[in-house]
């Protein structure tokens, strides 16, 4: 018997589970139109491979993933492409996203399946086949499957699979658990074999008794060596680290995850998906959907990925008063607009009533009762992370641990004020992120100025040097010229002024014609001075000359 | 009275020389306050701070020549932390800070000069001479730059879409209900 453990904080909200769980999983139903998201998963979108106008058939890849953290997004069934385009999607901010719309033709037909051969392969390809198969975290988190089942940098002691399903009005992992045990233990064995985990344990709340035994059954079946757990229903009980501390005593340490303990939590909806992916080679296009709440009949929908939500709310009977839908539980839940397609991550779609869930009452001023301090299953102070995230003193909600806050809403939940925590938690951490990418963006920019700097320096420096390195070559071509060229020239150059000289000498003054003798007697002695003075000019520059 | 003096001195020559040896061998290569300053301006280069970048505009903040709030893209956020770090008063900016865009090229009337490439601070613009250019979207800090030198005006500045990736949870804020 394993000894279990207790974690901090939790609440027991009241649990609404038994108005879906009676009931078997209902077969899927196919829309006339699915719209299927490219970003179903964490991480990068993945990058559309068909065309408008492209006729797919059911399990037909129609987006690939797009780097390593991504997944690949399938037809869920056959039909032609009518839009790649963006269409309201399943998100807080009620945001439209890149999809894919299919209308469909009715007849389901299949594209091939390969099944795959997991044990005989390296896992590295098998990891390649789990990415292109489609298979994210069916939890909540939607991270990519292939990266958690690779064990490189941390070894895996622990397997555990989360059968927790600590929500209130959600039940489609407890409805899975009791139907297909065979299946989601199938894919834990896979998952061991890949993580190479020594034990598996799976974790299932006390009050699934009919699941619990199914997955002991279905154990015993396969002669599987896998422990069935019930742990207590405390609500955040199905947490990652919540579940992990609870099974093996380990505490996750603030900013790390479970892995870095050597334990690795999978979703069982996860092991089902992964079983039919390797197993039969059914890449991710349907899930179990829990459709509850203000509904005529709730109840459990295999749901193919793509379904607009409202038409799941309409075809399990809708009622007279809805006043919206949410989904995933109504602690960590959103809403969502009818008309948004479920995606890998919709566990539940809740209708909302007023009585149901009556508005939330004003918020009033923080009394200081530390009752949040008290459910919180992180061991945070919710109180001053509220008062710093109210204040956007985001520096100090960081330094008190604001990232190890996983969004539970169990302070929410016990505030006598009614403050909404984890709104401002939210908000806090979102603006840490957007701040964290605005100096990302910022570095870039300031090292892309500072090569331009030194680009512009470099190019006038290169340029300078061009023009001296020209002038340079100017300067040592003329001495390079030959010596006869050279001779030649000089000649040429001497030629031409003893030519020029001649010239001038020939030219005779034209006023001596017709003198008188004493006329020339005058023009002779003023050369013969003109001559004495040359020869004077002579003398007195010679001895210069020497000085 | 003479042996006090000489101890004295002695001590201040020993000091200064260690002081004097300490500055030589742990000398600070350029000013660090301009590198901390530098680190918490945008880096958009648009010069609206009427210096040719952040880095001098930094330079000036550290010499004291200038305000700090003189960086409309970086917000009154910028201010304060500026006033943080030089221990001062936070003032108002002196402009409206302008909503995050990035700039956008009509390829239909590019004709090709490279006046653009030119002012582009961050060389977030392709093109070369005759040929079509383009903004490079993630590259560019919107700082506008290259709006005026275009000379057939084919540059305008889109204003960043909010969308999945980009998106922010709100501050919670209670909505008020009309009384009837």
């Amino acid at each position: 018997m394993r000894q279990l453990h207790q974690f901090p904080g939790g609440i027991h909200p009241e649990e609404h589970k038994a108005e879906s769980s009676a009931r078997p999983i209902h077969a899927p139903f196919i829309p006339n139109k699915l719209v299927i998201p490219l970003r179903q998963h964490i991480g990068h979108s993945a990058k559309p491979i068909v065309k408008v106008g492209d006729k797919v058939l059911k399990g037909q890849m129609i987006g690939q993933a797009d780097g390593y953290v991504s997944a690949a997004v399938h037809a869920s069934s056959s039909g032609v492409v009518t839009e790649i385009g963006f269409h309201p999607v399943a998100h807080p901010s009620g945001l439209s996203d890149l999809c894919i719309t299919i209308e469909t033709n009715g007849q389901d037909q299949w594209t091939d399946l390969q099944p795959v051969d997991w044990q005989n392969m390296d896992p590295a390809a098998v990891r390649g086949y789990v990415r292109d198969l489609g298979i994210a975290g069916l939890g909540g988190a939607v991270f990519p499957s292939s990266i958690k089942l690779d064990p490189k940098s941390q070894p895996v002691h622990t397997l555990i699979l989360n059968g927790g399903e600590c929500e209130p009005w959600i039940t489609c992992d407890d409805r899975l658990m009791r139907e297909r045990a065979l299946e989601v233990l199938q894919g834990a064995r896979i998952m061991q074999h890949l993580l190479n985990a020594q034990t598996v344990v799976a974790g299932i709340e006390d009050n699934k008794s009919e699941a619990i035994a199914a997955m002991q059954a279905a154990a015993d079946q396969l002669g599987f060596a896998v422990e069935i757990v019930a742990i207590p229903a405390i609500y955040p009980g199905g947490g990652g680290k919540q579940i992990t501390q609870t099974l093996t005593g380990l505490e996750t340490p603030s900013g790390k995850l479970s892995t870095d303990v050597g334990v690795q939590v999978f979703n069982v909806g996860t092991a089902y998906s992964l079983a039919r992916a390797l197993m039969h080679g059914v890449p991710l296009i349907s899930r179990i959907v829990t459709v509850t709440g203000h509904v005529l009949g709730a109840q459990n929908y295999e749901t193919l990925i793509g379904t607009p939500m409202g038409e799941l709310v309409t075809h399990a009977g809708d009622r007279e008063g809805t006043s919206g839908l949410i989904m995933g539980g109504p602690m960590m839940g959103f809403d969502v607009k009818p008309e948004a397609p479920a995606v890998k991550a919709t566990n539940c779609v809740l209708a909302k009533s007023a009585e149901l869930f009556p508005p939330r009452p004003r918020e009033l001023p923080c009394i200081r009762c530390t009752q949040c301090a008290i459910a919180c299953p992180a061991s945070l102070q919710p109180q001053d992370l509220y008062w710093f995230a109210r204040a956007k003193n985001f520096g100090k909600a960081q330094e008190y641990n604001l990232f190890d806050c996983i969004e539970c809403g169990c302070c929410s939940y016990v505030c006598p004020s009614h403050i909404p925590l984890v709104d401002y938690y939210r908000f806090a951490k979102s603006e840490i992120w957007a701040r964290e990418k605005e100096k990302q963006a910022a570095d870039i920019a300031r090292e892309r100025h500072e090569f331009r700097l030194f680009r512009q320096e470099r190019e006038k420096k290169e340029k300078a040097e061009r023009l001296a390195a020209k002038a340079q070559t100017k300067k040592a071509e003329a001495p390079t010229l030959g010596s006869d060229e050279q001779d030649a020239k000089k000649k040429m150059i001497e030629e031409a002024l003893a030519r020029a000289q001649a010239k001038k000498a020939a030219v005779a003054p034209k006023n001596t014609d017709n003198l008188t003798p004493e006329q020339q007697a005058e023009i002779a002695e003023i050369e013969s001075r003109r001559a004495k003075i040359r020869e004077m000019a002579k003398k007195t520059i010679e001895p210069e000359k020497h000085l | 009275m003479l042996t006090a003096i000489l101890v004295m001195a002695g001590i201040a020559i020993l000091l200064g020389a260690v002081l004097g040896y300490a500055a030589l061998r742990y000398k600070v290569e350029g000013d660090p306050l301009v590198e901390k300053i530098d680190a918490i301006l945008p880096q958009t280069q648009c010069g609206q701070c009427g210096f040719p970048g952040c880095k001098p505009y930094a330079t000036a903040i550290a010499k004291g020549e200038v305000d700090i709030n003189k960086c409309p893209p970086g917000g009154e956020e910028g201010v304060k932390k500026l006033a943080e770090l030089l221990g001062v008063e936070i003032k108002p900016l002196d402009a409206e800070p302008k909503p995050k865009s990035v700039a956008y090229i009509d390829e239909n009337t590019c004709i090709g000069c490279t006046l653009c490439i030119q002012a582009c601070p961050v060389d977030a613009i392709l093109g070369a001479a005759k040929q079509m250019h383009t903004i490079i979207a993630s590259e560019c800090t919107g700082c506008e730059l290259c709006v005026a030198p275009c000379p057939v005006d084919c540059i305008s500045m889109v204003p960043l879409r909010e969308d999945l990736p980009h998106w922010k949870w709100k501050y919670p804020v209670f909505k008020l209900k009309q009384a009837a």
